[in-house]
């Protein structure tokens, strides 16, 4: 079939249109988004920039508002982290790797993966629901540290689980055979070739699954975190607070002296949400260097 | 010329699924012989060769009915182990997959498998796999780099290095020319004929020249089927069934 010269002019015209319109809303929805972020930061910083000293980072909670600091806070959510991690990082990996390469094509296992990804999108408040009733309250662990952690890791542990799978089916099958063909075991196939370079992948998802429980508040809310904390935790059964929870706190009060706190515990918060990501950008080059040599 | 036999195929077949790719398959592979296995895109060579080694045992879905006898010993008889068939039966693949990992380690991987650990053992077997896939002089200087920095013929002989370092008794090569030019095509083919001596080799291969040139029997497929198989010298100048012959002689549609 033959255009005719000025069919094709037209047809071409309007594609041109088109393409310009689709950039102009991409670029609208862009500025939307960036816009609200950064006006949330500026109205953070502007309100809690003035409060940020190393005063407020190593003072506990007060009634005064010029004396609070987020010391507990932050060293709660620091131990909490942690804490999630090494509970939820060598079960969500180790999940995965059942999942990807042990589990065949049952039933079972297509059961289990449908309500992994439910889970995911569970909402966090029914996990401090269980978490309340689970480890609170029917393990006895009572309001603590461990209480947090492990309630937090059930909540990242579907991200984990998926995130990982996903890198685990990045590697290609004809590395796995090259192994296999040299008599290698499942296990040393994973261990030697999967895993290495999967590694990136299932770091950079878990990172961002922890930094996404770090800003959590609901969870710890329902499970009881306390919210004057004035000692530091001692151990796994030690009451805690954290940073959201400071945040929530001393917004809900009246006074202006503890809104400005509160803006500069966000600026805190982000800080370590930055330095978290900044992490996981830093693990994924050094290891992808280290496989290309 | 003493002619053992190494591999015995009997009623082979095999599916994927539903879809069957080998239909009774019946064929024996000679002792530090060269099999070629030629046939159309689709004619179930890989599929063939690949049951050789169990390597699809791993592919999801896939079945095998039929005997497969290597020195005597049924392949699939139930009890027996595919990594100890892998170790003796090893495998290069169609398109080179070497480690993303140093040269030396990609050698090495099998023997550190096998549990040997000493270095100096470790480093005469990379040097001599090395110089059997006839490849340590390029890389003599730079073992510690990585293996994917060489280039594609280069690759493929490491695998074939790889392969090697294991000394299986026999090495199964899927199109292992297929992603080469012709001179890293010639250097691999001399590298066949000389490992004759102690392997025996089933080979799949597109390129008409190379069977003849490499191969003592030939294995015509098609449709998943065994439709000639023979002496290569007859196979090339005298061939039995029509089909072959149109093959061969780039006549087939
Ligand atoms: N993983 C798989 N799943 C389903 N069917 C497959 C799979 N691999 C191969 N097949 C089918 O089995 C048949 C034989 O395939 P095979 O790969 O053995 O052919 P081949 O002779 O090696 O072809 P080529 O020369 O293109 O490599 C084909 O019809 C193919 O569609
Ligand atoms: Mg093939």
């Amino acid at each position: 079939m033959r255009i005719e010269a000025h069919t094709l002019a037209r047809m071409l015209s309007r594609r041109r249109r088109m393409e310009l319109g689709f950039k102009a809303l991409a670029v609208t929805t862009l500025a939307i988004a960036l816009g609200s972020l950064a006006l949330l930061l500026l109205d953070a910083i502007a309100d809690g920039a003035g409060r940020l000293s190393w005063q407020f980072l190593t003072s506990f909670p007060s009634r005064k508002p010029e004396e609070a600091g987020i010391l507990s806070a932050l060293v709660g959510t620091v131990c909490l982290i942690l804490l999630t991690a090494v509970f939820a990082f060598p079960i969500g990996v180790g999940a995965a790797i059942y999942l990807e390469e042990y589990a065949g094509k049952s039933w079972f296992s297509r059961v289990v993966e449908v309500n992994i990804s439910n889970l995911a999108g569970v909402p966090s408040i029914i996990y401090g629901l269980l978490g309340l009733e689970l480890f609170v309250r029917a393990m006895g662990f009572d309001r603590s540290l461990l209480s947090g952690a492990l309630t937090m890791a059930l909540l990242v542990l579907p991200i984990i689980i998926i995130s990982s799978r996903e890198a685990l089916r990045t590697v290609p099958r004809s590395i796995r055979e090259a192994s296999f063909a040299l008599g290698a075991d499942r296990w040393q196939t994973i261990w030697h070739q999967v895993l290495p370079l999967a590694l990136p992948g299932i770091l950079t998802g878990s990172i961002l699954a922890f930094s996404r429980a770090i800003g959590e508040a609901a969870p710890l809310i329902t499970i009881g975190a306390l919210t004057y904390v004035a000692f530091l935790p001692d151990g796994l059964f030690a009451p805690f607070t954290a940073l959201p929870i400071q945040i929530f706190n001393w917004v809900s009060r009246p006074q202006a002296g503890f809104h400005a706190n509160a803006a500069a515990a966000i600026l805190v918060l982000l800080a370590v949400l930055l330095l978290m990501n900044a992490l996981a950008v830093f693990l994924r080059q050094r290891y992808q260097k280290r496989l290309n040599l | 010329m003493d002619e053992t036999t190494a591999l015995e195929v009997h009623d082979l077949n095999a599916w994927y699924g539903h879809t069957q790719a080998l239909r009774n398959m019946s064929l024996s592979m000679m002792e530090r012989r060269i099999t070629a296995v030629i046939g159309p895109s689709g004619c179930g060579k890989s599929t063939f060769i690949r049951c050789l080694n169990r390597i699809n045992d791993l592919m999801p879905g896939f079945r095998v009915a039929g005997r497969v006898l290597f020195k005597g010993q049924d392949l699939y008889a139930p009890g027996v182990d595919p990594i100890e068939i892998r170790l003796r039966i090893g495998m290069v693949f169609q398109k080179p997959n070497p480690f993303p990992k140093p040269i030396y380690d990609n050698v090495a991987y099998g023997p550190r498998l096998c549990g040997i650990k000493e270095r100096a053992r470790l480093d005469a077997l990379v040097e001599e796999s090395l110089k059997k896939a006839a490849l340590w002089d390029e890389v003599k200087d730079k073992l510690h780099h990585s293996a994917l920095a060489l280039s594609g013929g280069q690759q493929q002989r490491l695998c074939i290095a790889r392969a090697l370092a294991v000394e299986p008794e026999v090495l199964l090569l899927d199109e292992p020319c297929s992603a080469l030019d012709p001179i890293a095509t010639g250097r691999i083919e001399e590298l066949l004929l000389d490992l004759k001596k102690n392997y025996t080799m089933v080979i799949v291969t597109h390129n008409m020249q190379q069977a003849a040139r490499v191969s003592d029997t030939t294995a015509f497929f098609m449709l998943g089927q065994l439709v000639e198989f023979g002496p290569t010298s007859q196979i090339f100048t005298n061939p039995r069934d029509k089909v072959t012959e149109d093959y061969i002689t780039g006549r087939f549609g």
